[in-house]
């Protein structure tokens, strides 16, 4: 706590000239972006719309963060804190706008301001323990977080179930398919994903390409030969595994970066290739009428021959969703289950090996692009299965959803988890997944910034603040201790700072 | 065989641009050994920067001289954009430094997508078209082969002369000058550099102000010649700059230039008589290409392993 | 008659390392004997790491040839042979022959059983000590566990194989006195120990020829003799040729049964520990030509 030794009035006006300085290069940032807005009107020539209070807002909301963060040290009181502080400029700010008063809104905000700001006050000053020592605390952080992922993969088994007799199959679909769902796909991927990047340490920005492959040969093969899913999914897996290969021999001899950014052309060229060989992709306008899933060749329709028929049950499209449910978290699972088993033998032991120092491994006759390439066609396989099981869950596909952007956010997601680790991956995923499906249903915010304001709108915008955020809070990941894959008396897990990164 | 000439003028204009984004992707690794990924943002957002200055001294202000408008706007945006990635670098970047090598990529990325949604959000999505300006054209026709057909538009000479103009004045610097010597010298080794007394923070930053400014530079440009900027206007152009950057060699300042032109010349080729809708297709491969076959481009220095 | 020269394990013939315009390694020719400990000494930057490296398979020399007998005694025309056939190693009727410049680095060791350290200890920091062990024996249990297909299911044959990996690891742990540590990361352990621990995961590699670069460097003398008894031991008990690149001349002296020196990238003297250490153009490398020698 060498911050805390200045005396008091001192780290005030250090706090304070530093807001100020913030607070000005906010305001001159904000000058021509946020202040004036080019649009065009009806003659198509772009005039410029003036809203010159915003660059007060910016600089003020700038100026609040950076003073409390050069004024406090605990990152808990620093983060309550200049939450606080925005909560109460908003209310200040509704207040003095009068626009849109509203009482209850101001009452929120002001009291919302208030307690995060005790709450700050509080945990600054109050008598931190001394940390316990590291090595004690890590053979229990390994069974917290061993029965932690026993009871959440329970949780997520009964999450459809529980969902279904509390909210019924209307009230639920929601939650299961944007959540359930859509989150699972992303926790596979991130698994995935966590092979190559996390265990063996090679940077994959064209990931999501094995993720297209996946869709379109489901998409593909299912429309055109008719071929079923359940023989798709192989298929899929087997051909983005070989597209890994064809892919990771010229390139795995690349380090670092450079490894990176050819994996992102590569992403981007299947990406321009789908959109463009219109013969066999049907470009932009994507392959539609997709085969939807069946249950094992039940399909999951209101006919005689249908799912629910057959059992007996009410017809519902609930029962499509909570299939997929159940689908995807199989695959998810065993995508977890293959990858945890690996890391236990000398295959996953060489990608760690490798990821640590790739020179040592070879001077032990390590055939490192060998093992490179298991780990890039293993990782491939799965974002393959991952894909067939979008199109089919889709019932569509095209090139648009296998941008550089789900690349990067599944990279994110592996990076924000802590490379490695299968629990962190799957926190991270919910985190940055489910956060940001959260900010669709914020539609409270309409009633204080008014009925056009779309909290969709600001989805990626705070997804990517969060990223930087998450970065600078936890540059590796949420889980960085690393767990030994092998023991002679007692496994003490390896705390992040002498996990190497990688360099491949 | 005028089409040819023609597309080549192209090529060249397009190229400058990529040049000059590709320095600012070129020092950052050069000094820190990082990806500058919101690079390419950094460069949409000098667009509209440099758009809305446009029409505010224009509209606003009422000024009548576009010539002396499109020099206020090019100094403003540069002093503007350099301050932005003065900011990025200060919040996203500098506390990763020396941590896990990851990081500041990722950070990176995410100042990407927050800025291109940035401007999306305060900017609105759709395309921004301004009137096409300097449409006078130098009609070629002495040259031999040529009856008619090739224009080289005034625009394209200033973009040419500016880039040329503002690369000699950079190179002055950073050869010449104090700050050359510190980033030689961060560039080599940042802990014995600090030791000597180089304020390496301080050096890093002014690369990426150097960058930055470069970039509002193409930005600039880039508005006078296409006269349409979106929010999504980054990301491509900043493959391509970088794409160029390691074609020239990365690190080298002259190869970024080079690289530059070649990619837009390439690009510009390929899309003339190869096939416009995959004329990214060709950038990406040279970037391919180049990383597998000669990682340290064509005039960079090639990289012995240290075992 | 010495070793080196009745039974090679490594010949070294005309070697030359040039990067760009700098010839680091220039015509160098010797040979390592079977069993003994060869130590390779000479000022910095005389090319010793270079030399490791091309041994190594980490440079591709530039010249010369390095022929490796992994068992038996090569015969000189049989190697010559074997060299105008283009193909990189032979079971011939003298001996199992490897052309170790015609190699990638991960085949010499894997295949021609040349294992070694690096000067800036290379260990997987991240990993626990058990783990970096493990990891040396990776081609073996690679098989064992079926391509990881057998391991997958657990099969029985891979379990035993897993328990024989970690016994012969406990083995080495013993041995370099490592044993209460084995569950720690090895990038915990203190600066001595690492040097060991390096030294025994390229033992569990189970090598033919040992290539250490500068082991003692930077150890105190306690730990200088713990190393001089491991090296002996590793000779003795385990039948591993060592060629180890050293500074201490104390160390050189004590342990090594043939001593070669190199000096600006050429070799300068070549024979026992005694003999280097009378030879006058070794003393001359070392301290130096006498003043009245040189010329004003």
């Amino acid at each position: 706590m060498a911050a805390t030794d200045a005396s008091g009035p001192t780290r005030l006006g250090k706090a304070l000239r530093d807001a100020g300085f913030a607070a000005l290069v906010a305001a001159a940032l904000s000058f021509p972006i946020l202040a004036l807005r080019a649009e065009a009107d009806m003659n198509n020539t772009l005039v410029l719309e003036q809203r010159w209070s915003w660059i007060l807002v910016a600089a003020a909301a700038v100026g609040s963060a950076r003073f409390f963060a050069s004024l406090l040290d605990d990152w808990r009181a620093r983060a309550a804190a200049v939450l606080g502080a925005w909560a109460l400029l908003f209310g200040a700010g509704l207040a003095v706008f009068s626009r849109l008063l509203d009482r209850d809104a101001l009452v929120w905000a002001l009291g919302a301001g208030v307690l995060l700001l005790a709450y700050a006050w509080f945990q600054e000053t109050r008598a931190r323990p001394a940390p316990a020592a590291p090595a004690a605390a890590a053979p229990k952080t390994r069974d917290a977080l061993r029965l932690f992922a026993i009871a959440a993969t329970a949780a997520v088994i009964a999450y459809p179930i529980v969902l279904l007799f509390w909210l019924g199959p209307q009230g639920s679909l929601k939650w299961i398919n944007n959540y359930g769902v859509q989150i699972l796909i992303y926790v596979m991927l991130g698994w995935g994903l966590n092979i190559v990047v996390g265990l063996a340490g090679l940077l994959d920005l064209g990931y999501v390409a094995f993720f297209a492959l996946g869709a379109y040969a489901y998409a593909l093969l299912s429309t055109t030969f008719g071929l079923s899913f359940w023989l798709c999914l192989p298929l899929a897996g087997v051909l983005a595994a070989f597209a890994g290969v064809l892919l990771g021999f010229p390139v795995l001899r690349l380090r670092g970066d450079y490894l990176a950014l050819v994996t992102l052309a590569f992403g981007e060229i299947i990406n321009i290739v789908l959109t463009n060989w219109v013969d066999v992709t049907n470009g932009e306008a994507g392959v539609s009428s997709i085969p939807r899933i069946t249950f094992f060749g039940l399909p999951f329709t209101a006919a005689d021959d249908g799912f629910a028929a057959t059992f007996g049950l009410g017809f519902s499209p609930i029962h499509r969703t909570i299939f997929l449910f159940y689908l995807v978290l199989a695959l998810a699972l065993l995508t977890c289950f293959i990858t945890v088993r690996l890391r236990r033998l000398p295959l996953g032991r060489a990608w760690e090996a490798l990821r640590e120092d790739d020179i040592a491994c070879r001077s032990l006759g390590l055939n490192t692009t060998n093992i490179k390439l298991t780990a890039f066609a293993l990782g491939a396989m799965f974002g393959g299965f991952a894909g067939a099981f979008f199109a089919v869950r889709q019932g569509f596909v095209n090139p648009n959803s296998f941008t550089f952007m789900e690349s990067a956010t599944i990279l994110a997601i592996v990076v924000l988890g802590g490379m490695g680790s299968q629990t962190g991956v799957a926190l991270a995923a919910v985190a940055m997944i489910g956060g940001t499906e959260i900010l669709r249903e914020l539609d409270f915010l309409k009633r204080l910034f008014g009925e056009d304001f779309d909290p969709n709108q600001y989805r990626m915008l705070i997804f990517g603040l969060a990223m930087v955020t998450m970065m600078i809070w936890k540059p590796r990941g949420l889980v960085s201790n690393r767990q030994p894959s092998i023991f002679l008396k007692e496994r003490r897990a390896v705390s992040g700072g002498l996990v190497k990164e990688g360099h491949g | 065989m005028e089409n040819f000439v023609q597309q080549i003028i192209n090529g060249l204009t397009l190229g400058s641009i990529y040049g000059l984004i590709a320095i600012g992707y070129t020092m950052v690794f050069g000094i820190i050994g990082m990806v500058n990924f919101a690079h390419g943002d950094v460069f949409m957002v000098s667009t509209f920067i440099a758009l809305i200055l446009f029409l505010a001294l224009t509209q606003l202000l009422g000024l009548p001289s576009i010539y002396l408008a499109l020099f206020l706007v090019l100094v403003a945006a540069m002093v503007l954009t350099s301050l932005w990635s003065w900011a990025i670098e200060r919040v996203a970047y500098r506390p990763l430094r020396g941590s896990f090598r990851l990081a500041p990529l990722i950070s990176a990325i995410g100042m990407s997508i927050f800025l291109m949604n940035f401007v999306q959000v305060t900017q609105g999505p759709r395309n921004k078209p301004l009137p096409p300006m300097f449409n006078d054209v130098i009609q070629l026709s002495g040259l031999p082969g040529a009856a008619n057909g090739i224009t080289l538009a005034w625009k394209q000479i200033l973009i040419m002369a500016v880039t040329a103009v503002l690369l000699c004045v950079f190179w002055f610097v950073v050869q010449k000058t104090a700050l050359g010597r510190a980033q030689r010298a961060v560039e080599q080794d940042r802990r014995m550099a600090a030791l000597l007394g180089v304020d390496v923070n301080r050096t890093v930053s002014l690369t990426f102000v150097i960058g930055a400014a470069l970039a509002a530079v193409a930005g600039t440009l880039y508005l006078v010649q296409y006269g349409v900027v979106r929010f999504d206007d980054g990301f491509i152009p900043g493959v391509k700059a970088f794409t160029a950057a390691v074609l020239g060699g990365i690190g080298s300042i002259p190869g970024a230039v080079l690289g530059g032109l070649l990619i837009g010349l390439i690009e510009v080729l390929w899309s003339a008589y190869v096939s416009s809708d995959y004329k990214n297709v060709a950038a990406f491969s040279v970037l391919i290409v180049v990383l597998i076959f000669m990682p340290s481009g064509l005039l960079g220095r090639p990289e012995v392993e240290k075992v | 008659m010495n070793r080196w020269e009745t039974d090679p394990l490594l010949r070294v013939e005309h070697l030359t390392m040039r990067f760009g315009g700098l010839t680091a390694v220039n015509d160098v020719s010797f040979s390592v004997g079977r069993g003994d400990i060869t130590a390779l000494i000479g000022p910095n930057g005389a090319g010793k790491t270079t030399l490791f490296n091309c041994v190594t398979g980490f440079y591709k020399p530039t010249r010369g040839r390095l022929a490796f007998a992994r068992e038996g005694r090569a015969d000189a025309s049989e190697v010559r042979a074997l060299t105008r056939t283009g193909r990189r190693h032979a079971r011939l009727a003298s001996g199992d022959v490897y052309l170790l410049e015609r190699m990638p680095d991960f085949e010499i060791a894997a295949r021609a059983k040349v294992a070694r350290t690096f000067q800036n200890i290379r260990l997987f920091t991240g990993m626990t000590v058990l783990e970096n062990l493990v990891v040396a024996q990776h081609n073996a249990l690679m098989k064992a566990s079926g391509l990881s297909f057998l391991g997958l299911f657990g099969a029985p044959s891979w379990r035993a194989a897993e328990k024989s990996a970690i016994e012969k690891a406990r083995q080495w742990l013993e041995r370099i006195d490592l044993v209460d540590r084995a569950d720690d990361p090895a990038g915990a352990l203190p600066y001595g120990d690492q040097r060991r621990l390096e030294i025994a995961r390229a033992m569990c590699a189970d090598p033919v020829l040992l290539c250490l670069d500068e082991p003692a460097a930077g150890l105190n003398p306690r730990e200088s003799a713990q190393l001089n008894a491991l090296l002996r031991g590793v000779r003795d008990d385990h039948g591993a040729s060592i060629l180890i690149i050293e500074h201490d001349m104390s160390v050189v002296m004590q342990i090594s049964d043939h001593v070669v020196v190199l000096d600006y990238g050429a070799l300068i003297s070549d024979g026992t520990p005694e003999f280097v250490r009378n030879d006058p153009r070794v003393i001359a490398a070392y301290l130096g030509v006498p003043d009245d020698e040189v010329a004003p």
